[in-house]
């Protein structure tokens, strides 16, 4: 990036922008309003942490910027056009093993969404599906069915697959959640390293601070009921190599507070 | 009573150290194999079809033993007995050519009954007044035996193979259904998403996410179909026999009963039993094995 650009950071045109969304949804007694008026713009190439704890709305403000969700107020634009169905041009990373469809293989599955939406010629397909594949390291896995697979390595598969299709933004909702310690923490790196590969935009959702901080060059703090967006930090200064660092730790402590206080010194 | 909660005047006092222990790892060949070949019985055992095939023989010995035993081949024929009958009928041709119009006429009322279903259940999970249909209509007819409006068949359809065709969609389409709108109903919320995210939409969200999602609730729905469709036909059959030009096993078991030829019946019986044990042992079996079980979706 030129040096210029930077100094004209204010001045571009946001890749998305969520201007003013409430959001609600219905259950079987009442209307649930789940975010309220939140605003952030986000740019090309940016790590976007959605971060708060459960019932602020973060995974449901990703939802609505995937399309499944209308705002009742403001709305989500992505490239200056307002987001109103789903869409690949928004692929979307869940939290659930089960995104990945059991009946396909590995690399059935990251030709699906190519097969499904027409994107790339047809005589491509298999070539960027097994490159796809490659680069999160499962090409000895491509014939594989998912079912045979742990939930790391289904992971792999789904980001994969979403990046495979070359979206304009990668939308992750708490994508390691389900992951034990030690496979989370390694896929938080493999992610990164994707990341200073291919420079592809995305949001990510997470409820863990840590992982916010390491992840995120701009991070969303997000409070509950309903959900509203308290502070936009950037975090560029932050990666694994300094999780230990007095820096880190004041940071994370800042960021802990702005959620639960001082009182309460718990992180994660 | 001091307003002081228990931990705080307690404290949190330590258990004594103990010295840290740590051990080199043995060696793999020192430890053996750490994976035994079963025996040739165990091995044997472990398949199911050997073990069924086991249980098919013991009751065949039964059967025949207790044929000898009784002695009365007007009531109770014995084994041997109802396999030389049942050659006898393949080889005039006698039992070939009702197992053949009573099949055609099953595949194609079981055909007619699943492609109904399709559209039916498209239908049904478009919409949620779809699905309140689908489900009413199915608690309705689901519980009404086929047999029960054969007599209003043959009054609208007269006696002839549409009477049968229509009972035999009865019977079918509304197993089918229930299990089919089941198996959609309960296609993960994210496997759905998924689908969406890819811009799917309408039919082809159903063909490509809903159906392969679901297909182990529709293969159950199916064979559940298949033998609610044998019943009926060999009952319809029984009742009043001829479909189209050529009769079927139902009639041809009515007819051997009438002239007491009851290793015939038996022969008859077997046929069914013999029918139904390949559709399920390996038709079904077959489309299981290269599709839930290989998709891990059912072990």
């Amino acid at each position: 990036m030129d040096q210029s650009d930077v100094s004209l950071a204010g001045l571009r045109e946001p890749l998305l922008a969520v201007d003013g969304v409430t959001l609600q949804y219905a259950t079987r007694e009442q209307i649930v309003t789940a975010t309220h008026r939140v605003s952030f713009d986000m740019f090309e190439r940016d790590r976007f942490v959605l971060l708060g704890p459960s019932g602020c709305g973060k995974s449901t403000l990703l939802k609505s910027i995937g399309g499944f969700l209308k705002p009742v107020e403001g709305e989500v634009r992505l490239n200056g056009k307002r987001v109103s169905a789903p869409g690949a041009d928004r692929m979307i990373v869940f939290q659930e093993f089960d995104q990945l469809l059991p009946w396909q293989t590995v690399l059935e599955n990251v030709i699906f969404p190519m097969r499904a939406t027409g994107r790339f010629p047809r005589s491509e397909w298999a070539d960027r599906a097994a490159a796809a594949v490659a680069k999160v390291g499962l090409s000895k896995f491509a014939d594989a069915f998912p079912h045979t697979l742990s939930g790391g390595m289904k992971q792999r598969v789904a980001i994969g697959r979403a990046l495979a299709m070359e979206p304009q933004v990668l939308l992750m909702d708490e994508p390691f959640a389900a992951l034990d310690a030690l496979t989370r923490r390694r896929m938080q790196q493999e992610l990164l390293d994707l990341w200073a590969e291919i420079q592809f935009s995305m949001v990510f959702v997470t409820h863990s601070i840590q992982e916010a901080i390491i992840l995120a060059n701009r991070i969303v703090v997000m409070t509950p009921h309903p959900g509203q967006i308290i502070a936009e930090l950037d975090a560029t200064d932050f990666n694994y190599d300094q999780s230990g660092s007095d820096e880190f730790v004041a940071f994370q402590q800042k960021i802990n507070d702005m959620l639960f206080g001082h009182e309460d010194t718990a992180h994660g | 009573m001091a307003e002081v909660s228990p931990t705080q005047e307690v404290g949190f006092v330590e258990l004594d150290a103990r010295p840290d222990i740590e051990r080199p790892r043995a060696p793999a060949h020192m430890i053996g194999d750490v994976a035994q070949d079963l025996g040739l019985w165990e091995r044997l055992f472990g398949k199911t079809w050997v073990r069924r095939a086991l249980v098919l023989v013991v009751l065949g010995i039964a059967w025949e033993a207790y044929a000898r035993y009784a002695g009365n081949e007007l009531m109770f024929p014995s084994l041997s007995a109802t396999l030389d009958a049942w050659w006898q009928g393949m080889r005039s041709g006698v039992l070939i050519s009702s197992v053949y119009g009573t099949l055609q006429v099953l595949l194609l009322g079981y055909a007619v009954a699943v492609c109904i279903s399709v559209i039916l259940t498209t239908f049904a999970i478009s919409t949620r007044v779809g699905t309140d249909v689908l489900a009413t209509m199915t608690a309705m007819f689901n519980p009404l035996p086929a047999i029960a409006i054969l007599p209003l068949a043959l009054l609208w359809f007269g006696l002839g193979v549409t009477s049968l065709i229509f009972v035999i969609v009865h019977s079918v389409l509304w197993a089918v259904s229930l299990n089919t709108l089941t198996g959609f109903l309960a296609v993960s919320q994210t496997q759905r998403m998924v689908g969406r995210n890819y811009g799917l939409k309408g039919v082809s969200f159903v063909v490509k996410i809903l159906i392969p999602a679901a297909f182990p609730s529709i293969l159950s729905g199916l064979k559940i179909g298949w033998a609610f469709a044998w019943r009926t036909l060999i009952a319809a059959e029984l009742v009043f026999g001829v479909s189209g030009n050529s009769a079927g096993l139902g009639w041809y078991i009515f007819q051997n009963r009438n002239a007491l030829e009851t290793a015939n019946v038996f022969a008859g019986l077997l046929t069914v039993i013999i029918i139904g044990l390949f559709v399920e042992g390996v038709i079904f079996r077959t489309i299981e094995a290269a599709t839930v079980r290989r998709w891990g979706m059912q072990s």
